[in-house]
């Protein structure tokens, strides 16, 4: 196998080192290394692979807007190593024969590991419990449950989840939306939102589900992981129950951190998501709480879709927009550049964490000799417009399109080998 | 300005232009004047998503009192009940060289798209968007304030005008407080909580839930259209209620100022709203608000569609 | 006369003055009377706006010189344009129709200036709208020259050769505080 060395990288944005890897590890630390291809990484960030909880895939079902290969290479480029697929495919990945599927594309594609996550309730329906069991027991090893794009909002269901997958160490991923207060709902529910007369999405809908959840977790003492947290007051439900011990995680979106729900004046549907963009007041509240560790993790809620599902009415469009590869470049500009996060702490909410709560073991590993070699080779000072059609992932719904964002990945490597030189798909 | 989306997005002094250019436009059909020329060879479509016989009938009117050529493109028993996208019928009717679309749909933001997404190259003119903007209902009730208590001359200032109802979902709502402001007048929403938006008060208007409280200063009482159906999702508890508490009867209408006018945007419900004898009574302008549409919407479609380019 | 007016319009000269042109008005308002026998069916349509101006000054001089009101009115043309379409759209301005209307009436169009022919061709069109006159005849205060369509006028208070790069200007008391025609270089 080719022995590579990145030449020159800061390690966690801190020491200047080579990195020598070889045969799947990363062989040798130090300086003035040798190999069979040398890295140039003069400049550049090193930070072990990036690890996403919340990804969707799209396959199978919707193979037009991404298949688990498409995604990987979306993955791959923007710095990824190992990502979770979501569950809302169709058919829904609620039995162990389709997390297997998924699986299985993921180790053909070989770009990234793919570890699936398992529906909640059947079909994603929200009234009986799916087979986690069998799931954790396939060969997809499920260790995170998710009705993501629902809410499990039936506070019976939703206890009896969180504590039947304590029996194998699983995580629900919570979707938080009261389901009643957002009938209808296109935008955050605000100020832009009574100008533009598009239906709110209030935060308090989101808010009200953290709290009963976090309450319910600590009652039967599970894990609850919160998915795409985007208020502020989501962020104190969430300082509040890590004060009091409770086993609570949370991830933010790039966009979350980056877009306020002005945008939507334009009433173009590329910033049509869910949760919605939120104030300017809950930008600054999320940023805050990733900085502190309230917020555990970035997770990208990637969620192509093709033109057609865009490219129409606001309310007909479809909520969502990719984010694997501009990812580390949006927390670059809000986080890093800011000043709010060095890069070890960008590490540890793009990596180490995100494997730790989705139990991928070999994943989010200290650049260290004899850790698998999971790496990324970021430059954070390239500035770069977006071009959609330079996007390797099947669908082009980017929010960032036209802006110029700092940095590019230069290099990914995933368990030894190169998927991405040069800033390309190798 | 080749579009009219937004009633903000008017200056004072293009709306002040639009009104005027109503007022000659009127005062031709007084004397007589059957078409007028300025919109020979230009092609109008009005194409709707929403049934409102009323206001298609108004653009149609107008667009035909300028000479254009007019296409009604109806949702219903066309291709987009078949699902076709708006996207798709943008490119028809661009490819069928339509210098302007006159849009009513159920979708805010729909005229937005239409005019930004690159689909057509014509003009758009928003008849009615979802629960956002209908700004040339804004325009004609303008000009109906202006003809009652400004001798059909210059803005609103000083104005005061009560707009009660449904505010919410009123699309007639918005447009009114931003022009309305624009020209200078004073505005008083006046709604039960429930029927308030978010972020009401940015909007530069008084805000009350008081009905009785709210129409004895004012100018002019706009009365907005309530569903019933609301009520479904208990936004109001009965009819009834509503109608006890902001609905304008002839009681109430007694605390008026004389020379204050009754406004209502139609259709009308009435005995919920505004009851029969407020709406037929002489201070009632409901009728005048239907002719001067007419006239309002010729005026944005002859400085839309007239020269080389807008206002 | 080269007086300068206008210190920004240096090449800005008065052809008229208020004494000229309130000759030039009564001059026309004689030969209408003469040449509409007595201007006994008598309408006089101004064309907006320093048409419209002179016209209704020109219908006081006909009553001063035969003893009756004349109908006055304006007639915007804005809509009859043949340029309507080569400038961004303009602002209607006021059409009044005298009480007995224009049919069967001798109508005098009033102008301030003749120049393409283009505003009158358009005023005919207009006009037509309104009603069918017994016949239509043209009086304009100052005829430039340069038309581009077989028009002509009836009724003429000053002709004032030019060339085309200028630009002839009347000002009325009412509207610019001043009764005077100037010229001036375009720039």
């Amino acid at each position: 196998m080719t022995r590579y060395v990145i030449k020159g990288g800061s390690l966690l944005g801190e020491n200047v080192a080579d990195i020598e890897i070889h045969d799947g590890f990363i062989t040798a630390i130090g300086q003035n290394l040798s190999g069979d291809v040398h890295v140039d990484a003069s400049g550049c960030v090193v930070l072990p692979g990036l690890v996403d909880l919340h990804t969707h895939m799209r396959e199978p079902g919707r193979e037009d807007a991404e298949t688990v290969l498409s995604g990987s290479r979306a993955a791959a480029k923007g710095g990824f190593t190992a990502v979770h697929a979501m569950a809302n495919t169709n058919p829904v990945a609620d039995t162990a024969g389709v997390v297997e599927q998924v699986w299985r594309l993921g180790q053909q594609a070989g770009l990234v590991d793919v570890r699936p996550v398992g529906a909640v309730t059947v079909a994603l329906a929200g009234t009986s419990l799916a087979e986690l069991g069998a799931m954790a027991d396939s060969a997809a090893g499920v260790r995170v449950f998710s009705d993501d794009g629902k809410c499990v909002w039936d506070a019976s269901l939703m206890r009896r989840a969180l504590e039947y997958v304590k029996a194998f160490d699983g995580v629900i991923a919570q979707h938080a939306q009261e389901p009643r207060l957002t009938e209808g709902a296109q935008m955050n529910e605000g100020v832009v939102s009574g100008k533009l007369g598009l239906t709110g999405w209030p935060a308090v809908a989101e808010e009200a589900i953290i709290a009963r959840d976090v309450l319910l977790a600590h009652h039967v003492g599970s894990r609850l992981h919160v998915c795409h947290l985007s208020t502020a007051g989501s962020v104190d439900i969430i300082r509040w129950a890590k004060a009091r011990g409770i086993n609570v995680t949370a991830e933010v979106t790039p966009h979350h951190l980056f877009f306020t729900d002005d945008v939507v004046m334009s009433y173009d549907p590329i910033f049509k998501v869910n949760p919605p963009l939120r104030t300017q007041a809950d930008v600054e509240a999320v940023r805050a709480g990733l900085a502190d560790g309230t917020i555990d993790i970035v997770a990208t809620d990637h969620a192509p879709w093709p033109s057609e599902d865009i490219d129409c009415e606001w309310t007909a469009a479809a909520f969502g927009m990719t984010g694997l590869e501009s990812a580390l470049a949006v927390v670059n500009a809000t986080m890093v550049k800011t000043g709010l996060m060095s890069w070890a702490s960008v590490a540890q909410r793009m990596s180490v964490a995100p494997a730790a709560i989705g139990r991928v073991h070999d994943q989010g590993q200290p650049l260290v000799v004899g850790s698998p070699a999971n790496i990324v080779v970021f430059n954070a000072d390239i500035e770069a417009v977006v071009e959609p059609t330079e996007s390797v992932s099947a669908s082009r719904n980017t929010p960032y399109r036209g802006l110029t964002l700092p940095g590019k990945v230069i290099a990914t490597f995933y368990r030894g080998r190169a998927t991405v030189l040069d800033g390309e798909l190798v | 300005m080749k579009h009219l989306l937004s009633a903000g997005d008017l200056s004072r002094e293009q709306a002040i232009t639009i009104l005027d250019t109503a007022t000659q436009l009127a005062a031709a059909t007084a004397q007589g004047v059957g078409k007028l020329p300025p919109l020979r060879g230009r092609t109008v479509v009005n194409l709707f998503y929403e049934d409102s016989t009323r206001t298609r009938i108004s653009f149609e009117a107008a667009a035909k009192r300028l000479s254009a050529d007019v296409i009604n493109f109806s949702a219903k028993g066309s291709s987009v009940s078949k699902g076709e996208s708006l996207k798709d019928t943008a490119l028809t009717l661009e490819a069928m060289g339509a210098d302007a679309v006159v849009i009513r749909h159920d979708a805010s933001g729909a005229p937005h798209r239409l005019a930004n997404s690159g689909w057509i190259s014509g003009g758009v003119v928003n008849a009615g968007d979802g629960t956002h903007e209908h700004p040339t209902q804004a325009l004609l009730d303008a000009y109906t304030l202006r003809n009652h208590l400004k001798n059909n001359q210059g803005d609103l200032d000083g104005v005061k005008v009560a707009i009660v109802g449904d505010v919410l979902h009123s699309r007639v709502a918005r447009s009114n407080v931003l022009l309305l402001r624009t020209l200078g007048a004073q505005v008083r929403l006046v709604a039960p909580p429930t029927l308030l938006p978010i972020g009401v008060n940015t909007w530069g208007a008084e805000v009350s839930y008081n009905l009785d409280e709210s129409i004895t200063d004012v100018d002019a009482v706009m009365m907005l259209r309530v569903q019933r159906e609301r009520m479904n999702a208990a936004f109001f508890p009965t009819a009834h209620e509503y109608s006890f508490r902001y609905g304008l009867n002839a009681n109430r209408m007694k605390t008026m100022q004389d020379h204050a006018i009754v406004m209502h945007p139609g259709p009308m419900n009435r005995g919920m709203e505004i009851s029969a004898d407020v709406a037929d009574s002489a201070r009632s302008v409901i009728v005048e608000q239907v002719a001067n549409g007419v006239s309002v919407r010729m005026a944005v479609l002859y400085l839309l569609l007239g020269g080389t380019e807008g206002i | 006369m080269t007086n300068v007016v206008e210190p920004g319009h240096r090449n800005s000269r008065v052809v008229l003055d208020a004494d000229d042109m309130a000759r030039a008005l009564t001059r026309l308002a004689h030969e209408v009377v003469e040449r509409t026998h007595g201007a006994t069916n008598l309408t006089l349509m101004g064309i907006p706006t320093r048409g419209a101006d002179l016209a209704a000054r020109l219908a006081l001089k006909i009553e001063s010189i035969q003893g009756s009101p004349v109908p006055v009115g304006a007639l915007d043309v804005t809509m009859y344009r043949d340029d309507l379409r080569l400038r961004p759209a303009r602002a209607l301005l006021p059409t009044t129709i005298p009480e007995h209307g224009i049919e069967g009436r001798l109508v005098v169009l009033v102008d301030d200036v003749l120049y393409s022919g283009r505003t009158i061709r358009s005023a005919l069109d207009a006009l037509s709208e309104h009603g069918r006159p017994q016949a239509v005849q043209l009086a304009v205060l100052v005829d430039r020259g340069h038309r581009e369509l077989p028009i002509r006028a009836d009724y003429v208070g000053k002709n004032l050769p030019t060339s085309k790069s200028e630009q002839v200007s009347v000002h009325v008391l009412e509207r610019d505080g001043i009764d005077q025609v100037t010229i001036e270089q375009s720039s």
